[in-house]
């Protein structure tokens, strides 16, 4: 056993946390897809030999992944059990999300670091790629009952033998997207990152010697998990539950149910999420290992000292069975799987905001709203916009919540407007913050988003939405209140129509000149909004944050600039669609 | 000859106005150093400049300021007002939607301009650049009344869209431009005529956030100087390490917000090449920060965007540089898990290191230096201070770092100084190895008050060439407002498709955007030698977001066909990744325009030790110095006595009135005939 100064650890956490930093830059500079080159929906590590646990993550990487890719590389490792070794210059490739992954979209490299003939580690690479084939474009399918109806299902299989590239494998991929070449341009990012982490790592090895970097990968694992006691040990023991829901599956118009029991037992947290609502129908089930990843991404969210590696996992036990649609397995669609992890990590927010009223957060907006819009051009090219969009964050004891945020799970950015409008047939005509869209509270809720956007081409466009909180809104803490719920529309002959599942739809024609609008909740309040001070109230006043649109009613003449846009056949005001949970 | 044969550079710093005098003529080279007067800066520069001698008989001044960077932390701009497309209000406070911090879901963010400070009026263009509906005018007008009446100071104008066509912009720009009533007004296509609606807002409303403030700062100085009969050019350092005219600093004055830094790195990059090392890493190690640039082949690395603050986005060419949480105040600290990190908290200046006597009990990297015999505790930089409290450092290393670690309070320090050097090495790496440059080809230059103590680390632990430290590293900066060259930037939005391209069409528009950027730099008044015009273009695959800058080394510009930009374009991506992406087609998506006018070269002997320096002279004694795990006995010297041609040995120590250079044992400093040290492996 080499023992470790402390100065060397020190040093070398640094230098490690580089590498894989490094690794995402590399992706994110050269992806094709915006939703990795933006959004950075991708993220890179070093794992272990044996168990795949996660050693070292890049600290900007999506975080949900951050939990998940020690499940994926586990999968490559018992898939090398299986079938024999893993050799120099192998590289597998899979997107299995019963296997730890999390929906098809998402596509793993995983590649052994060999020292000496054998695995010192794995690396691992995943990024969002845009399409893989299914009935949706993009593969947000609100009406999957089945995985094989979101696309193509690749298991760990060699990408490269000994070095060498299996064109036959890029050839199964290539045949099953809509946008081969944006899928091409994103395999050779995720290399590109990939052989510099190889080099980088064995650089560092070769400079520190084997020995030194295990014990440091050890003692990383350990400080974590001390860390992580010790968050736990400060909290008052004791069994703290809370629930909250999803609109429905898409398929069966029923509110699903998250249920945790959050046990504090000394330095050790049970969640048991045994008593949610069973597998469901629709896409928004989840598997076991993005269940326990997202709890991760909570977790880290709450206790931000601690760091990114497996090592913070080990004082928790998790009940998550099969019998809920928390702990699913094939095929059981999970592509909407971001709405149910966001109201996973809500829920978590929600018990320990009772175990610790003090750190407690309000709601964040809780939804991606995955958007496509998709026709065809005048030559006959097929286009396809497909984007997230952002919504509130929660009151918090320091601050009002951020207007217009990303979601917990993602670091993602949203593309610019001028960015879109020039790459598809579509013009915004609201880029907007959403008044009256935040909880209120002490500190109020970050405020929602209007995204309203006119269909330009000649051929019009097909869209669809998977989206959620149409129905139960992000709820307050600490006796805010809860804020707007999620809102999507869109124009047709008979005037505006709505979803029947709220925020999942499919199929939605809309021909040129007309529009959709997207109206995103923002977060929950925080703390008695009887205590919020008059001057934060007069703020809010003066730049239309609340009670904008009631004043818009009563006088349609003043201040109605950031409304030119808005038709006049939209529905009648904008009634409170708060819904009390308390 | 006469009248424009001196120059001086002025750096305000936060704590001290450093100045550095040139005279052509008689080749006479002198600095001088005042303390700063926080908030009327106005006072120090004009008193620094009369310590030189009377202002009359000055030829040039050339200033590199903070006043802009300041304004921007510190949140200390004009009330401003945006008329902006309906629909697009909020776009500066939606940003790109992102977060402050990765993990953790706590933070706000307050935009410069509030939301009824943001009006919208009828218009719009559309992506391929028409007009879809024509501004109304009278809308623009009624507009800046109500900001006017809301207490509007300056106003910026931004349309969607109008990168690809800015006739609206304009519209509405001359319309608002009758009646406002000052000149603190722009459109964002004059500014920034790029697509990324939030990048372009952003910068343009900074613009005129810092319109006022530095107008009035700029009014301050211009009239201190006229008071006292100055009677030559007054010039401004921009972000990009080049000078522009004040006129041009009023109107774009967002382009000043790294004037400072910028020349520090400038006159690294001045100051290595004429010794004969062009390729070189500057390491300026502040009270709370370490800052990095890359300088290749005597070129600063441009970035095209900088973040301020959250949220704060600047997009104007910049130099390139990278900052880290690592200074001399950084706090070094043990955690539960027994973990020793260094900074990113750190002391400051206020109340500074233990050994300060200002009331902290944190220890500092500073405190480790001072326990270790590497800072003289008798001699403290800046002359602020009298002494230093060595004991009490030493027993706050002890108490907080070597207690709990199981380490004496020497060794604790030494430890706190290996953490922090491998942080700095950590920063030089990703300028370097990450940027795929070899180290072992580059120079550390170190400079401002701190760098130098910890040049043999970096040396050591990035495996740099050598060092070259600075004859007068505290004053850098200024050094570099007399060195830096005239320099324009201009971009503009073309997005083109590579297949096809129309040579002929591409050459004329990069003959037009180099009409105008040179004509910027030869209306600006600066004695320059020449104009060059510079180059590149922003290209990726189509359906990459991001693009990588492809210079053209085009002696004319009818020499662009599309071959001669496949083939730099190849050559340029070929050198970021590992893999090129051959079928795909490539796209044009910015040009990018430079003009810089060469200024006479400085002749860096000016600096040179006079004829009196002598080595016995210089050598003060010995004191004990802590490296490697043990004291050893080490030499310490008067560096600015040292002659040209003197070499001293390692384990020493060289002072200096502005900072320390640290010489690990193992490691010799010689005297080149600049005064340069230059610090290699024994």
């Amino acid at each position: 056993m080499t023992t470790l100064d402390p100065v060397t650890f020190s040093i070398l956490t640094g230098r490690l946390e580089q590498i894989a930093d490094e690794m995402d830059a590399t992706l994110y500079r050269s992806a094709f897809n915006p939703i990795i080159a933006e959004a950075r929906d991708a993220c890179h590590g070093l794992y272990h030999a044996e168990t795949g646990a996660t050693l070292v993550q890049g600290a900007k990487g999506l975080p949900i992944f951050v939990g998940a890719m020690a499940f994926a590389v586990k999968a490559v490792i018992d898939k090398v059990a299986e079938h024999g070794g893993a050799e120099e210059g192998d590289t597998f490739i899979f997107n299995d999300p019963y296997a730890g992954g999390t929906h098809l979209n998402d596509f793993r490299l995983v590649r052994p670091l060999m020292r000496q003939g054998k695995i010192f580690a794995w690396l691992a690479s995943v990024g969002h790629w845009l399409d893989i084939g299914g009935n949706v474009p993009g593969g947000y399918n609100p009406q999957a009952t089945e995985s094989f109806q979101e696309g193509v299902l690749i298991p760990p299989v060699k990408l490269f033998r000994k070095g060498v590239l299996q064109q036959d494998i890029v050839d199964i991929l290539q045949a099953n997207t809509r946008v081969p070449r944006s899928n091409w341009g994103d395999l050779n990012g995720q290399l590109n990152a990939l052989d510099l982490g190889e080099r980088r790592f064995h650089a560092l090895i070769d400079d520190y010697g084997d020995a030194v970097v295990t014990a440091a990968l050890d003692a990383a694992s350990k400080r974590a998990e001390a860390l992580m006691r010790q968050e736990i040990t400060a909290l008052p023991d004791g069994v703290y539950s809370f629930e909250d829901y999803l609109d429905n599956d898409g398929i069966v118009d029923e509110r699903l149910t998250i249920s945790l029991d959050l046990t504090i037992a000394g330095d050790a947290m049970t969640l048991d999420f045994s008593r949610s609502s069973p597998p469901c129908k629709g896409p928004v089930n989840i598997a076991r290992s993005t269940a326990v990843a997202c709890c991760y991404v909570a977790l880290k969210h709450m206790f931000t000292g601690v760091p990114a590696n497996a090592g913070v996992l080990n004082p928790i036990t998790f009940n998550i069975p099969g019998t809920t649609f928390l702990g699913v397995t094939a095929p059981r669609p999970v592509a909407g799987y971001t709405e149910t992890i966001l109201r996973m990590i809500g829920v978590i927010f929600g018990a320990l905001a009772k175990a610790d009223p003090a750190r407690a957060t309000a709601a964040p907006f809780g939804t991606i709203n995955a958007l496509s819009i998709a026709g065809h051009r005048a030559n006959g090219e097929r286009w396809v916009m497909f984007s997230f969009f952002g919504g509130g964050l929660g009151g918090n004891p320091q601050s009002d919540g951020l207007n217009h945020a990303n979601n917990p799970i993602s670091t993602a950015t949203i593309p610019p407007a001028e960015v879109i409008e020039a790459s598809y047939p579509v013009m915004f005509t609201q880029w907007a913050l959403r008044p009256d869209s935040a909880g209120a509270g002490e500190h109020r809720g970050g405020l929602g988003a209007i995204y309203e956007i006119e269909v330009l081409s000649p051929g019009g466009a097909d869209v669809s939405l998977l989206g959620e909180r149409g129905r139960f809104a992000p709820f307050g803490v600490n006796g805010g209140t809860s804020a707007a719920l999620n809102r999507f529309r869109w124009q047709s002959e008979e005037g505006w129509q709505e979803p029947p599942m709220a925020s999942k739809i499919t199929g939605v024609k809309l021909k040129q000149g007309q529009c959709l609008r997207l109206e995103t909740p923002g977060g929950g309040g925080w703390g008695d909004p009887a205590e919020r001070t008059p001057d934060a109230i007069s703020r809010d006043e003066a730049q239309g944050f609340v009670a904008m649109a009631s004043a818009a009613e009563r006088d349609d003449s003043k201040g109605m600039q950031t409304r030119l846009s808005t038709s006049t056949d939209h529905p009648a005001g904008f009634p409170s669609l708060r819904s009390g949970r308390e | 000859m006469s009248k424009f044969s001196t120059i001086v550079g002025v750096d305000v710093g936060g704590t001290f106005t450093d100045l550095a005098f040139f005279d052509e003529a008689t080749r006479q080279f002198s600095t001088a150093k005042v303390p700063s007067n926080r908030g009327d800066e106005a006072v120090g520069f004009i008193e620094g400049l009369k310590s030189l001698g009377p202002l009359a008989s000055l030829g040039s001044i050339v200033h590199g300021t903070t006043v802009g960077t300041n304004a921007l932390l510190e949140r200390k701009g004009a009330r401003i007002g945006i008329i902006t497309t309906p629909g697009f209000r909020d776009a500066l406070e939606m940003r790109r939607r992102d977060r402050p911090n990765t993990w953790g879901l706590w933070g706000d963010f307050t935009p410069i301009a509030t939301r009824e400070f943001r009006l919208e009026v009828p218009e719009r263009t559309l992506a391929d650049g028409t007009i879809r509906q024509a501004v109304d005018v009278d809308a623009v007008r009624s507009a800046c009344l109500e900001l006017l009446a809301k207490g509007a100071e300056a106003l910026a104008i931004v349309f969607i869209n109008s990168y690809a066509n800015p006739a609206n912009e304009r519209a509405a720009y001359d319309a608002a431009k009758a009646i406002w009533p000052n000149p603190h007004i722009a459109h964002s296509a004059q500014i920034l005529p790029e697509f990324r609606e939030f990048e372009r807002t952003s910068t343009v409303a900074l613009n005129a956030y810092l319109q006022p403030v530095v107008a009035s700062y700029l009014g301050k100085l211009e009239q201190g100087l006229k008071a006292e009969a100055f009677p030559g050019a007054f010039h401004i350092v921009q972000s990009n390490g080049g000078i522009m005219s004040t006129a041009l600093a009023r109107k774009f004055p967002v382009r000043t917000a790294l004037s400072g830094p910028a020349a520090g790195v400038i006159a690294a990059a001045a100051i290595a090449k004429a010794a004969g090392y062009p390729d070189i890493i500057t390491a300026d190690l502040g009270g709370t920060s370490f800052d990095v640039s890359v300088v290749a082949n005597g070129e600063a690395a441009l970035a095209a965007q900088t973040t301020i603050d959250f949220g704060l986005v600047v997009r104007t060419p910049m130099i390139e540089i990278t900052t880290i949480g690592a200074g001399g105040g950084s706090i070094a600290h043990v955690d539960a898990s027994g973990f020793l990190a260094v900074g990113p908290e750190s002391a400051g200046s206020r109340p500074g290191p233990v050994a300060y006597a200002q009331g902290s009990m944190r220890p500092t990297l500073t405190d480790a230096n001072i326990v270790l015999g590497r800072i003289n505790a008798d001699k403290p930089i800046g002359g602020k201070l009298k002494r230093l409290d060595v004991e009490a450092a030493r027993q706050a290393i002890l108490d907080q770092i070597g207690q709990p670690l199981g380490l004496s309070a020497e060794a604790a320090a030494e430890a706190i100084i290996r953490v922090a050097n491998a942080k700095m090495a950590g920063a030089i790496r990703l300028v370097s190895v990450e940027r795929g440059y070899d180290p072992a080809k580059f120079t550390a230059v170190p400079f401002g008050g701190g760098g130098a103590l910890h040049v043999g680390a970096l040396l050591a632990e990035v495996g740099l060439k050598s060092a070259l430290v600075p004859r007068y590293p505290g004053i850098t900066s200024a050094l570099g407002c007399i060195i830096a060259d005239a320099r324009h930037d201009q971009v503009s939005t073309l997005n083109l498709m590579l297949d096809g391209l129309d040579g002929a069409a591409l050459s004329s528009r990069m003959a037009v955007a180099g009409r105008e950027a040179h004509a910027v730099v030869e209306g600006s008044g600066l004695t320059v030698e020449r104009i060059d015009v510079l180059y590149q273009l922003d290209m990726h695959y189509q359906g990459q977001t991001h693009t990588v800058a492809v210079p053209l080394a085009v002696q004319s510009v009818g020499d662009v066909s599309e071959r001669s930009v496949r083939a730099a374009f190849e050559l340029a991506y070929a050198k970021a990744f590992s893999r090129l992406l051959p079928g795909i087609p490539v796209r044009i998506v910015n040009l990018r325009t430079a003009a810089v006018g060469r200024r006479p070269a400085f002749d860096m002997a000016a600096l040179a030790p006079g004829s009196s320096a002598n080595i016995g002279k210089a050598f003060v004694g010995r004191r004990n110095v802590w490296f490697d795990g043990g004291w050893h006995d080490a030499g310490i010297w008067d560096r600015l006595a040292l002659p040209v041609g003197a070499v001293v040995k390692g384990p020493a120590i060289l002072e200096q009135g502005d900072a320390t250079t640290v010489l690990d044992p193992g490691l010799a400093a010689g005297v080149d005939r600049f005064g340069n040290l230059i610090v290699e492996r024994i």
